[in-house]
Parts: C-alpha cells; structure tokens; sequence
C-alpha cells in the first residue's frame, strides 16, 4: 500500500493495519520521519515537498517489491507527505510486517534507505527569511548502497 | 495528432524554480539522445547552461531512470532535475 498526500497520517492506524495482515504475523517494523529544526539551514520552520506524480508512486512500488524478493515481506506500507509541512510534522511512514523481528527490521530500513535516494521527492528547507532546496547526502548513498 | 510528433519535457524542484519552466516540448528528432537534448537546452543560455554539467541532473524516461545515451522517441516524457531528497 502507498499513499502519497498532502494530509497528515496516523500511525496508530497504520499499525492496526498492518496487524490485520493475517495469522502469519509476528512482528512489525514501523519507522516514522519527521520535519525537525535543522537540516542544510539552522531554524528551520518548515518545509516544502515535491515530488514526481506516478514515477514517485512506481518507484517505491518496485522497492517493496524488492524488499519481497530479499526479505519475508507479508505486507509493506508505505505514506509520504507533499507540499508545506510544519516544524514537528510528520513527513514519512513506512511499515513492514513478517513472521519475524528480522525480515521486519531489514525490509523497513531497506525501504526507506532506498527511498531516500531513489524515490523522486524533493525536499526545500523554509526558515524565518529564506528557502534552500535540499542538497543530497553523500550519508544518505551510502547508507542506500550499503544494501546492494 | 501534434503530439505524437513530440517529445515532453518536465523539470522539477530547483530546477523548475530556476529554469521557471515546468514543463515544454520538444521535436523528436530522430536518434535524438536524453543527453544531446539536455545540451541543445543547456545551449539557450542563462540559467539553462547549468543543464550542462555544472550540477548533477538526473534523468527519466517514461518515468524511469536511466542514463544520457538512452534514445528518445516521439511520445516520450523525458524529466530532468536535481538528485532526490526525499524521506
């Protein structure tokens, strides 16, 4: 399941969710991403975020499908937020579940690793008197292909 | 149909900011490259010659990645921006 939207998200829900996957179930994995002070600018207020509509959508697609082949993936969700977001927000959702803690770990932070450098989003970090837009982490390629 | 004969081109992020364009079209010459195209607008001058290699561009075609030399073909949707910050 993925969701890409400009309004906010329960997590709670999201998990009770996941826990209707079935009787196989036996461990979830979620990890939530928020909007937080500092980034590329100190005093963040907030956000903006872009994305590409459809390629967003199918590459995420292919990461869980990826993350299926590698790990036992009984269900994956996955929301993302777009637009203005507000210091504190909630940007991200991804949640996995598996018949074990393992596989639930792995293919969570496979995920968002790989989201974070292959999904078309793009972040601009908003202060009090001036925008920038996001520069990639050479942090985040390796954390990404540390999974190749 | 005109459409057929052309190819889509999108921009996103700081690159649809400074280009100020989010999208245009282009004539699909034939053998034409991601790459030669991403040049011939890099060509116009000001803020297009950043297109040239001065940042990194990334580049889909038909909504997938994929590199320079990739063939364009009238009808597809060609997007170039910056590398992604998602997450």
């Amino acid at each position: 399941m993925i969701r890409i939207e400009q309004q906010d998200f329960d997590p709670a829900e999201e998990y009770r969710a996941l826990r209707r996957s079935g009787s196989g179930t036996g461990a979830i994995a979620t990890f939530t991403g928020l909007v937080r002070d500092s980034g590329d600018l100190k005093g963040v207020t907030g956000l903006f975020l872009e994305h590409y509509p459809g390629m967003t959508e199918q590459v995420i697609e292919g990461l869980i499908a990826n993350a299926s082949e590698r790990w036992e993936v009984r269900e994956a969700r996955v929301i993302h937020r777009v637009g203005h977001l507000a210091l504190g927000e909630q940007i991200v959702f991804v949640g996995v579940c598996s018949a074990h803690r393992g596989d639930a770990f792995a293919a969570c932070e496979f995920i968002m690793d790989a989201l974070k450098t292959s999904a078309p989003f793009w972040k601009k970090e908003i202060t009090g008197d001036s925008e920038h837009w996001v520069e990639q982490k050479a942090s985040d390629l390796d954390r990404s292909q540390s999974w190749e | 149909m005109a459409a057929d004969k052309t190819i889509t081109v999108k921009f996103f992020a700081r690159l649809r900011e400074e280009l100020d364009t989010a999208s245009l079209t282009v004539e699909a010459e034939p053998g034409l490259t991601a790459g030669q195209l991403l040049s011939d607008l890099a060509a116009r001058g000001g803020h297009w010659a950043q297109l040239d290699g001065a940042q990194p561009v990334m580049i889909a075609v038909n909504q997938l990645m994929t590199k320079p030399d990739k063939v364009l073909h009238p009808g597809d949707e060609v997007a170039f921006f910056p590398p992604v910050t998602g997450g």
